[in-house]
């Protein structure tokens, strides 16, 4: 944390900004800048690229940004963890390679951990990297990729070790995607859409000095993306919205929202569009259907009481105080809202529930939610999985009794097709 | 003071918490319970002169404390996890909020001070056999005589009406329905003509009467005629009063499943180890909370005299009913056999969920209510 005032802080930051700032500049050009002068990360640490401010500074900084209505750095979440991965662990040789280009945007990442044969529980992987002469050679398959197909690096969480515990014979790399060893292959949805890939490793290759942290250390750099994974779950809606105001810088930044945001365009259907749910019962005169009204009625008090709980959690958090259980539910929750969400939306559509695109209302986007709701209780943590950590780290219950981590992984049962 | 509560209040709710530990253990709640009037006059006293409890929500000028519906959901929340056996809800909540919405300046500074200061218990008469919580129910007349008013009828699902000093009563004008035609009037408690009767009730820890009105003299309360809407805005205020007490009973219910599971062994191993139990309580936790947020999202409405508080109100009656009901049922679940007992307490819970979830309203017919002023 700096020991800069906020109101210095935010002086410097606007001072600096309406000197520099100019719409005209090329997206690299002006990230560069913002590179240079520290304002661009400015609660990354001044050795890289930062000012060592804390996330409050870090705040004003953006509100300056927001003022003034200046381009920022690249942060999608996906660069943001292998930033701070990086940062927390990676050598100086990854920070001078790595961070700059994640920072202008001119690198895309991607995230290598969920396997086929290991979804919810993730140590389980056995994609295996094993050194041959002064290379590790890479053999699996990793799923769930989201952008692997635009991505040049990927975090790559690997077996080095199979005679060790399943936690302790894990490696972490950073791996070139771009090479004849790695093939991306998109995977279809039950929606549909194909916002994800399947990686297949074949003898793909990994130069020694792109190994994260120690040998069997995996598990341990891992959980810190995982972390900075959950911490960002707000990130990706504060940069979905582009600009549309003209300028090179703007149109530049744009475009690549609009590429980078093309796997995500279903994500509010699958939460369940409550916010559609009682103008689409006016327009279709279900709203004077007495059970569909209850139903809704059930939607709403779900819908407005799980947002209530959230807020209640932050405003403890805000007062320093724990943010109490709300913290914890708010996943589970949103996958109660999104069912009964899809159980209403078949109610008011009727008939036409059987139909999808164009031939569906609004042109399939409620077609699209009835296909699209049960990722939530999937995707980041399964609701059985929540259910475990709510009731093992806020109710203080005991922990699943565990066969799997004491014994050499090679022992471990795992799935015959992985 | 949606979404937390002050230094002073979390105070407050520590301090009652202790009282009512003290004051209401369940050897109590059984004893009372028991008995036909229901309470303990020495606890009440206790809560009316040291804590002021009556007076929370009353102005100070008519003998208050001034504080609003926040600190009263607090009082509530704290009573309904203690299962406090007290003419609190029937006087201090319903009869005084009616009286605070309907009557005139002069009215309120005769009838409150006694009120605030639990000197006289009042009970709120609205509901009759029929069953309907709205006005369209009210049956029972009044019609002009001598200086003041008769009242004939029969009012039902009276809390505390067997025992309560002053009688607050909805009727109607003869020849009028809906909302015209109404009024509130008082009545003592001994007027002439008025028989009271205890009714059996599935929760003995709330009693409940049925008062017959013949030919009973009455003083009219508030404006006559023009009762609808302060009617409607007191069941609104009370919906959100018991919403907060309901979940202040399935919180302790929560918990004490919870201490129960981790204490119970079967198969060598506590139960609560179980996943399934694991699971089950991380639901109840779920439901728990959210009911929780919108009973204090509805108060501080009702305090701020927000315009959606109609709305807020239904929500969080709904919400609460069928979350305490479900944890007051998982509940008995998680004790099995002795959970079934009279002799655990749990049941003692359970029947006020039932009982909570249908006074005021029940479930469906909030969610209805929910949608109309919604104007879906």
């Amino acid at each position: 944390m700096s020991e800069m005032t906020d109101d210095t802080i935010r002086a410097e930051a606007r001072a600096w900004l309406e000197e520099n700032w100019n719409t005209d500049l090329g997206l690299v050009e002006w990230r560069g800048k913002l590179i240079e002068s520290g304002w661009g990360a400015p609660t990354w640490p001044t050795a890289w690229y930062g000012k060592g401010f804390s996330d409050a500074q870090g705040r004003i900084v953006e509100e300056e940004f927001e003022r003034i209505g200046a381009v920022s750095v690249a942060r999608t979440g996906i660069r943001n963890l292998a930033a701070a991965t990086i940062l927390a662990h990676g050598t100086n040789l990854h920070k001078e390679k790595f961070l700059r280009r994640i920072l202008t945007g001119e690198d895309t990442w991607c995230q290598l951990f969920s396997e086929p044969g290991s979804g919810s529980d993730l140590a389980g992987a056995t994609t295996r990297a094993d050194k041959k002469g002064n290379k590790w050679i890479v053999n699996g398959q990793k799923v769930w990729t989201t952008s692997a197909h635009h991505a040049q690096y990927g975090l790559l969480l690997a077996r080095t070790d199979w005679d060790l515990p399943k936690h302790k014979g894990l490696s972490y790399f950073i791996i070139d995607i771009e090479q004849p060893g790695v093939e991306v292959v998109p995977l279809r949805q039950m929606n549909g859409h194909a916002s994800f890939n399947q990686v297949f490793f074949t003898d793909a290759e990994i130069e020694p000095e792109f190994q994260v942290s120690e040998l069997g250390d995996g598990w341990s750099v891992a959980t810190t993306t995982l972390m900075h994974e959950r911490r960002g779950a707000d990130g990706l809606r504060r940069w979905q919205k582009a600009s549309d105001r003209t300028g090179r810088c703007y149109t530049e930044e744009a475009e690549e929202i609009a590429h980078q945001l093309e796997p995500y365009k279903w994500y509010p259907q699958r939460a369940g569009r409550v916010d559609l749910v009682i103008d689409r019962a006016k327009e279709t005169g279900k709203n004077t259907d007495p059970s569909v009204r209850q139903e809704i009625a059930k939607l709403m008090i779900m819908a407005k009481s799980a947002e209530w709980t959230a807020r209640r959690a932050r405003a403890a958090q805000e007062q320093g105080q724990p943010q109490g259980p709300g913290g914890s539910i708010g996943k589970l929750t949103s996958s109660n809202v999104a069912k009964q969400a899809a159980h209403v939306h078949t109610m008011i559509t009727g008939a036409d529930a059987m139909l999808t695109g164009e031939d569906s209302p609004m042109e399939g986007v409620i077609a699209e939610i009835l296909v699209s709701f049960p990722a939530t209780s999937i995707a980041g943590g399964t609701d059985e999985i929540q259910r475990n950590i709510i009731s093992e780290r806020v109710l203080k219950m005991p922990k699943e009794p565990r066969t799997d981590t004491s014994m050499p992984f090679r022992e471990v049962p795992r799935n015959v097709v992985s | 003071m949606k979404f937390s509560f002050s230094e002073e209040q979390e105070e407050f709710r520590v301090f009652l918490r202790r009282f009512l530990e003290d004051k209401s253990p369940t050897t109590e709640v059984r004893r009372l319970m028991e008995t036909d009037e229901g309470y303990d006059e020495a606890v009440w006293k206790q809560l009316s002169t040291d804590l002021g409890l009556p007076a929370v929500h009353v102005p100070e000028e008519y003998g208050g404390q001034g504080f609003g519906f926040g600190e009263l959901g607090i009082v509530l929340e704290e009573m309904g996890r203690a299962l406090l056996c007290a003419p609190y809800f029937s006087s201090a909540v319903l009869a005084t909020t009616a009286i605070l919405n309907a009557a005139s300046e002069e009215e309120k500074r005769t009838l409150l001070p006694p009120l605030a200061a639990g000197e006289t218990r009042a009970a709120l008469a609205f509901t009759e056999e029929n069953g309907l919580w709205d006005n369209s129910g009210v049956e029972l007349t009044a019609t002009a005589s001598g200086d003041g008013y008769q009242l004939d009828g029969v009012k039902s699902y009276v809390l505390d009406g067997h025992t309560a000093d002053l009688i607050v009563v909805l009727a109607r004008q003869p020849g009028t329905t809906g909302d015209d035609g109404l009024s509130l009037f008082t009545v003592s408690g001994d007027a002439e003509g008025l028989s009271r009767r205890l009714l059996k009730t599935t929760d003995p820890t709330r009693k409940q009467a049925r008062l017959a009105f013949k030919s009973v003299q009455a003083e009219l309360l508030g404006e006559e005629g023009r009762a609808a809407a302060p009617m409607a805005l007191t069941l609104d205020q009370a919906a959100i009063c018991l919403a907060n007490e309901m979940v202040g009973g399935a919180e302790r219910l929560r918990e004490s499943a919870l201490e129960y599971s981790m204490l119970r062994v079967q198969f060598g191993r506590a139960i609560g180890s179980f996943q399934t139990m694991k699971h089950k309580f991380a639901d109840m936790l779920l439901e728990v909370e959210l009911a929780k947020s919108a009973a204090y999202y509805a108060a501080a409405a009702a305090a701020e005299g927000d315009e959606d508080m109609p709305a807020l109100a239904s929500l969080a009656k709904a919400g609460a009913s069928d979350a305490y009901m479900q944890t007051a049922i998982k509940t008995v679940q998680t004790h099995g056999g002795i959970g079934f007992t009279w002799d655990n307490d749990t049941h003692l819970w359970f029947k006020r969920a039932k009982s909570s979830e249908v006074f005021l309203g029940d479930p469906s017919y909030h969610r209805e209510q929910l949608m109309q002023r919604w104007d879906v």
